[in-house]
């Protein structure tokens, strides 16, 4: 074995890990909200968080093209995606509640969720069909902004690049935000309020109907925002891009203990982790039979053994049984 | 139409049968004419007839009709035996989510158990597993047959091996672990070309082999043409007629059988059919089981017809749009499946490819609509290529609007009436669930 190349690069596939750990937590936010309020599984968040990956890319491909993306500082720039990409994509996920989910509350169980996979299927191509209107191309690339590939040192002769740092300093930022919403304010209180008992919430003088829009109006936001992010982090992008990190945030969001927010935060964290160490270090250590190429297969088993041994999750569900 | 005698009515179907067919066989690039012929199954089925008419009418159309369309136009032949192979694939979903109300994302990946099991043995794969196995591998054709039943025991076994461990947990948990079963399958087949060469990877395995022509010497015998390039389009599509009618056999039988009424109270209430005795596991598992065994002898036949297969014929797309024709259909309806698979990849083979080809003549040809250039549309839109929308848009409208299916079977549609009045009732009374 190796042992020189495996701590020589550990530094760096811990910055990757934390990097793709926030944007899972980030995005597993929206499902285990959701969840936590309608006991559904919002299969479409993925394409929500993909809405917001294009929102990003268009705001600096357009730039481009006029020549002014120079014009912004790039922490500015880093700033204007995402913000807009948050706004886009909650406006998006509010419009799919109301159209597609509303009206079937009330139906048993896996009606709104296969209403949920139509949505993800239809909103991939409606992407594709406005992109290859406006721009006669649906995978786009991320223009190039030299700042966010500065290379800085984090640890002796290691470096990595700036846009890693952002991402992670960017989304440990919302998180906090979140969650000081989530338990500090009324609305927050609200929220937590109705995911406890909907009729009772309701009995309060709490308008059911406007939290539940309102937990998809946060989780798209946290979705687009993860959107943007993945954007400048991965570069290129399609209209199907997000089904992988889509089912993987949902296993954090599980492996957290679904409905439980800190919880989607810590399983986003640890799958992200143990996914970059396994594609990082299996090579190495199955002597080069198996790869990188088996991350996926990864986080599904993660998936299986926690729902067979620990269905409940890391840090407990939040979630009222119905029978 | 109710008032009129069964024999006008027959007489009526008889004609609409004849007169499209020639309809068909006289315009054979009309996509409107094959549609119109299609639909005469809707017709013998929805009216009333006497059940002999009515299977004579279906024998006529499909085993007399269909062939002959077919021999003038082989892209029709093509298209019902794709028609055949999803019905197929739609009537095994339709036990697990149908019947047993077990939402199975990931169903493809028993197609793939089934494809992959005789493409590895029927072909010269099988030689890079086992290199000095020259004098068994690639195993002569007839050997198709006997694996049929091997791919119909592995994607069943498949089924088991990965219902054990997941059906105990939730129900909308149970559909995200079989759709990241489904990816694992086919992350499996896309890598499995090491460190031994089991499934050639992205490359995909050709060619598979068929089972041989053993029936030639009669048809020459009748003074038909013997080119394997005419006769095979034909034997696939009998050979996918004969297992289309064994599935629907065997599912008719399983819904009338007590294991059928088990499926049913598992889907209804979970609580209440474990109060009255009903085995859970065993019966959720043998629902598994048996979807995933329609598809595993699909899979074989695929494989052999199209003699090449890879890891692309088995995405998650090929699992949901399998599911929009169950959902399409109606859960848990026989006839509904059938319709849904027919609809769908009528749909998908025929109307959206059509919608392609015209829209390029239009292109091409420098037509404009309100003064819009066609010639001006970008490149890069391709109607053929949004089946995801399709599947998306049935899924999210039959949700909303017609919960029950197209043809929904008595029970199904009695469910769905009573969840909404409890859900209605709620409303009124604001009360917790």
């Amino acid at each position: 074995m190796e042992w020189d190349v495996l701590i020589a690069i550990f530094p760096s596939v811990v910055v990757d890990g934390l990097v793709l750990g926030f944007v899972y937590a980030m995005i597993a936010l929206g499902y285990t909200m959701v969840y936590g309020v309608l006991q559904m599984i919002n299969f479409a968040h993925s394409e929500i968080f993909v809405t917001g990956a294009f929102v990003g890319a268009e705001i600096l491909l357009i730039m481009q093209a006029g020549g002014t993306l120079g014009a912004l500082h790039p922490l500015a720039l880093l700033a204007v995606i995402v913000l807009v990409a948050m706004l886009v994509s909650a406006v998006l996920a509010v419009a799919v509640e109301r159209i597609a989910y509303r009206p079937l509350r009330g139906a048993p169980r896996l009606i709104p969720l296969i209403s949920a996979i139509g949505v993800s299927f239809f909103l991939q191509d409606a992407i594709r069909l406005v992109e290859s209107l406006w721009r006669n191309a649906f995978y786009l690339t991320y223009p190039v902004v030299e700042f966010f590939d500065l290379r800085i040192a984090i640890a002796g002769d290691i470096d990595v690049p700036i846009k890693s740092i952002l991402v992670v300093v960017a989304s440990l930022l919302m998180l906090v935000v979140l969650t000081l919403f989530v338990n500090r304010t009324r609305l927050g209180t609200a929220i937590r309020a109705v995911a406890e008992d909907q009729a009772a919430a309701g009995l309060m003088g709490i308008n059911v109907g406007r939290m539940i829009s309102l937990t998809f109006l946060i989780g798209g936001a946290m979705g687009g925002a993860a959107g943007a992010l993945f954007g400048v982090q991965f570069g290129t992008i399609n209209p199907y891009t997000g089904f992988i990190p889509g089912i993987k945030a949902f296993t954090a969001a599980v492996l957290g203990g679904i409905g439980n927010v800190p919880g989607a935060m810590v399983g986003g964290l640890v799958l992200g982790m143990l996914e970059t160490l396994a594609a990082s270090y299996m090579s190495l250590l199955t002597g080069g039979a198996f790869g990188a190429e088996y991350k996926d297969i990864f986080a599904f088993s993660v998936l299986i053994l926690i729902l067979m041994f620990r269905p409940r999750g890391l840090l407990g569900e939040v979630v009222r049984e119905k029978l | 139409m109710r008032s009129s005698s069964p024999t006008l009515r027959a007489a009526l179907v008889a004609a609409y049968v004849v007169g499209t067919g020639a309809l068909v066989a006289a315009v054979p690039r009309s996509l409107p004419a094959f549609l119109l012929f299609m639909a005469s199954m809707l017709l013998v089925y929805r009216l009333e007839v006497p059940p002999r008419f009515r299977a004579a009418a279906v024998f006529a159309i499909l085993v007399v009709i269909m062939p002959v369309v077919g021999t003038s136009n082989t892209f029709y032949l093509e298209v019902a035996t794709q028609v055949g192979i999803f019905v197929a694939l739609a009537l095994g979903l339709n036990i697990v989510v149908g019947l047993a109300g077990l939402l199975d994302l990931g169903y493809v990946a028993f197609y793939a158990v089934g494809a992959y099991a005789w493409a590895i043995f029927g072909s010269p794969q099988a030689l890079k597993i086992w290199p000095a196995a020259t004098a068994i591998f690639p195993l002569p054709g007839w050997w198709f047959f006997p694996f049929l039943l091997v791919a119909v025991a592995l994607a069943a076994l498949t089924g088991v091996l990965l219902g054990l461990p997941v059906l105990r947990v939730r129900g909308d948990y149970l559909a995200i672990v079989t759709l990241g079963f489904g990816e694992v399958i086919r992350v499996l087949a896309n890598n499995l070309d090491k460190p031994v060469n089991i499934t050639n990877g992205p490359i995909g395995i050709t060619p598979v082999g068929r089972p041989p022509l053993f029936f030639a010497p009669v048809v020459a015998r009748l003074g038909v043409s013997t080119e394997p390039a005419f006769l095979y389009p034909l034997y696939f599509y009998f050979l996918v007629m004969v297992i289309v009618l064994v599935v629907i056999l065997v599912t008719q039988r399983f819904k009338d059988s007590h294991i059928g009424r088990a499926w049913e109270a598992i889907r209804e209430d979970e609580a209440a059919a474990v109060a009255m005795g009903i085995p859970l596991v065993p019966m959720k598992l043998l629902a598994f089981a048996a979807g995933a065994s329609f598809a595993g002898a699909m899979g074989a036949l695929f494989g052999a017809k199209q003699l090449f297969i890879n890891p692309e014929s088995f995405t998650f797309m090929e699992s949901i749009g399998v599911l929009a024709m169950v959902i399409l259909g109606g859960m848990g309806s026989i006839p509904g499946a059938i319709l849904g698979a027919s609809a769908v990849t009528i749909l998908n083979l025929q109307v959206l490819k059509q919608l392609s080809l015209t829209l390029n003549a239009w292109k091409s040809a420098g037509v404009s609509i309100l003064g819009f250039n066609l010639a001006d549309l970008p490149t890069q839109l391709e109607p053929a290529k949004y089946e995801r929308m399709v599947f998306g848009v049935i899924l999210i409208a039959m949700m909303i609007f017609r919960q029950q299916g197209i043809l929904p079977s008595a029970r199904r549609r009695m469910e769905i009436e009573e969840a909404r009045a409890a859900a209605a009732e709620q409303v009124v009374t604001g009360g917790s669930s």
